[in-house]
């Protein structure tokens, strides 16, 4: 009797437990959730950028569940796993996020793009690389899981050359017998300009020079001093780190023209130029996204995210260049949560890797869109497709006036013609050695 | 001509300035024997608590950062944060490892650059900082207008500032108890140990002297490229510096520091661009091994001898 009455006590205590979790809502919230892991990196010596543009993808989401309630009720969740910018640590991140249901890795690190690049294909998690990764993952009949999204290096190569020839000399056409300088990280993804430049000093005519910087670059004199023997009329700096204002007081201090210097976009932040003081003014960078607090977006951050004491980082860096950066990544994965909901008729219930995937190719940032998400101007207008997994290609630049960064063109175009001409080769020659079989994007829905 | 000699002038500064990163090496090495693998992260650790403290004179006090009030304040603050630093180690790490393998404080060592660098990022965190110390980094008017040639104001004054630290250091090796005490123990722990050489005291002072060597060394190097993580890696230009001008010895680290700083800008120049360039990284370790070859303990280093 005394056994019978304690098995009763017993399921009732069970009975009661499950009650309770329906009750208090766990078992809704698990299934109202749209769950992320973010591979960060807050310490070590890309912090700078790590922490900037994965608080601001944070702070994106916090308000877009303070303001909206998350995604059609759906809220949106994330958890972070510090990489340092390790591709072993990325790699474990990645890992640890799959067994948790990961659908959406973005590792900010070229490196852990590469290392994972062979994986997402198999475990249906879109490999998102804005600004950076494998250029001709462009490409989507190739790379179907690999989204190169917005812009990717060898079209900022090109806009940048476009850059110089028609808005710092006028035509194209004076481009020719011009001496440019590329002053690069020596590194996979220092080299990843070296052919779309060579190609284009072809055709237009200018002479190339290529100096590597070993990693990392905190000693630049004898490059710098090679520089004054060349006397070039531009040096592209295609730097990361510490690289990137050892060369800005380096120049200064070899008398180099400091606003004939083009930075790549991952050497256009404030925390590029202010650890060079003075010898940063005038230089130009390249980037995708705008920067200031003005836009709406980022207005209602302050408002619904850190006017409640919610925010990620430190106030003064809201609207700083990698925090709006992170803001662009924010956009982009609530947009293809929001579209992925919509196509497969899941308004209110999270959705799988595979279906954010088609979302990813179908992006369509109008013009319309982009104002109604508080971000026209923010991002530059782009639409993706099976065939183009870039979406917009296009490249603004910045000049830092000694105390912040002002706009200086409207959004450049590369040459598409010859950049889609390598994405395409190369593209294929990834094809051929892996046995892949590019897809029939006719055939794509 | 000039252009080689410009190149060499700005080796032999820059190697300076890596003599100025060995020498805390040198420090902890003359005196205990042990390689400090955590001086790049004690030139971080000090460099950013200067910039940090900076910031609190700031916000505090209204003390601009750049003033003399400013800069008086962060470096007496950052100097006992060092001292502070130096009786920690030795309490917590290093009186438990007395007589203790060699390779075991080197172990504990390379713990404690994980520990500094933590450290360091939690308590001021991890955004990159400008650090301004007054000195322009530009270049010496008069010789390029009489000579064509780029010499910075900047790198001179950095390697006075080594030379002047060098000259005070071997003085105190040299000529007072307390240097003659740290070279006693670092021949034999035990054997200073039972003639009253006191040993905490002892290994106190000279991590004391390696955190100041650290933060002239984080303020040079965080005035020309800000105060960031990759401070750390300036440990490593400082290893073939040692191994060429011996570990013991504190003239051989300017000696070193000289020799690297010219040959790997003269190699990058002339040599790099037959190889693809960006050799100036991996070319000191590769003439310092070739140099290990022919004389192990390095130009100044004391003589190993073994008695059978």
């Amino acid at each position: 009797m005394k056994r019978m009455r304690s098995k009763w006590k017993k399921s009732a205590m069970v009975a009661l437990a499950v009650a309770g979790l329906v009750g208090s809502g766990v078992g809704q919230a698990l299934a109202a959730e749209q769950y992320m892991g973010l591979p960060s990196y807050r310490v070590g010596a890309y912090a700078a950028g790590g922490s900037g543009i994965f608080g601001g993808w944070i702070d994106y989401m916090q308000m877009i569940n303070e303001r909206d309630g998350g995604v059609n009720g759906v809220k949106l969740v994330w958890e972070e796993c510090e990489t340092e910018y390790n591709n072993a640590r990325g790699v474990e991140c990645y890992e640890r996020f799959k067994a948790k249901g990961n659908t959406f890795f973005s590792p900010l690190s070229t490196g852990i793009t590469y290392s994972v690049l062979d994986r997402v294909a198999q475990d249906k998690i879109p490999l998102v690389t804005i600004g950076y990764g494998r250029s001709d993952a462009a490409d989507g009949r190739v790379f179907p899981w690999v989204f190169p999204l917005v812009t990717h290096y060898w079209s900022q190569a090109s806009a940048m050359i476009n850059f110089i020839g028609k808005e710092k000399l006028g035509s194209m056409d004076q481009l020719k017998g011009k001496k440019i300088v590329l002053l690069y990280h020596d590194s996979a993804y220092g080299k990843e300009p070296h052919e779309v430049l060579k190609r284009l000093s072809q055709k237009w005519g200018f002479e190339l020079e290529l100096i590597p910087v070993a990693h990392p670059g905190n000693e630049q004199q004898s490059q710098w001093l090679q520089i004054r023997q060349i006397r070039p009329d531009f040096v592209i700096l295609w730097g990361w780190g510490v690289m990137n204002p050892t060369a800005l007081s380096t120049a200064k201090r070899t008398g180099f023209p400091i606003d004939k210097i083009i930075g790549v976009w991952w050497a256009g932040a404030e925390e590029d130029v202010i650890p060079a003081g003075n010898a940063s003014a005038g230089y130009i960078a390249a980037g995708f996204n705008a920067v200031g607090d003005q836009h709406p977006v980022i207005q209602d951050i302050k408002k619904y995210v850190y006017a409640k004491g919610k925010g990620n980082l430190d106030p003064k860096r809201v609207g700083s260049v990698y925090y709006n950066r992170g803001v662009v990544h924010g956009i982009i994965y609530v947009e293809a949560v929001r579209l992925a909901q919509a196509h497969f008729n899941k308004k209110g219930q999270p959705v799988t890797g595979e279906e954010i995937r088609w979302a990813l190719e179908h992006l369509n940032f109008t013009p319309e869109r982009l104002k109604q998400l508080g971000a026209e101007g923010f991002l530059p207008v782009m639409q993706t497709s099976c065939m183009d997994h870039e979406g917009a290609g296009v490249v603004k630049f910045q000049q830092w006036d000694g105390s912040k960064w002002k706009m200086i063109s409207d959004w450049i175009v590369p040459d598409r013609v010859l950049v889609r001409q390598l994405v395409e080769e190369s593209a294929a020659k990834y094809a051929q050695e892996k046995g892949i079989t590019p897809r029939d994007c006719s055939k794509e829905g | 001509m000039t252009f080689f000699f410009e190149v060499l002038i700005a080796g032999l500064l820059s190697g300076m300035l890596y003599a100025l990163v060995a020498l805390g090496f040198v420090l902890i090495f003359k005196a205990s024997g042990v390689f400090n693998f955590a001086q790049g992260a004690m030139v971080y650790f000090a460099a950013l608590t200067f910039v940090g403290v900076g910031e609190k004179l700031l916000l505090w006090l209204g003390w601009a950062p750049g003033s003399f009030a400013s800069f008086l304040g962060s470096l007496l603050v950052t100097l006992a944060a060092m001292v502070v630093l130096a009786i920690l180690i030795e309490r917590f790490m290093l009186r438990g490892l007395v007589n203790q393998p060699l390779i075991t404080l080197f172990m504990a060592t390379i713990g404690l650059t994980f520990f500094i660098d933590g450290l360091a990022q939690l308590v001021w965190g991890s955004n990159v900082r400008g650090l301004d110390i007054g000195i322009a980094d530009e270049p010496v008017i008069w010789l390029l207008d009489s000579a064509n040639m780029l010499v910075s104001k900047f790198d001179l004054t950095a390697a006075a500032i080594a030379a002047i630290l060098v000259a005070l250091l071997s003085l105190f090796f040299q000529y007072t108890k307390t240097g003659r005490a740290l070279r006693a123990v670092a021949d034999d722990h035990q054997a200073a140990l039972s003639i009253g050489v006191p040993l905490e005291r002892i290994w106190v002072i000279v991590w004391v002297a390696a955190g100041v060597v650290a933060l002239v060394a984080g303020l040079i190097w965080g005035a020309r490229n800000g105060v960031q993580y990759a401070l750390s890696f300036t440990a490593l230009k400082a290893l073939p510096v040692l191994i060429l001008g011996g570990f013991t010895s504190i003239p051989g680290a300017i000696v070193g520091g000289l020799i690297i700083g010219a040959s790997e800008k003269l190699a990058e120049v002339y040599l790099g661009p037959y190889v693809g360039g960006g050799i100036d990284s991996w070319f000191p370790y590769i003439m310092a091994l070739a140099f290990l070859l022919i004389r192990p303990e390095g130009l100044f280093g004391e003589k190993h001898i073994d008695r059978v």
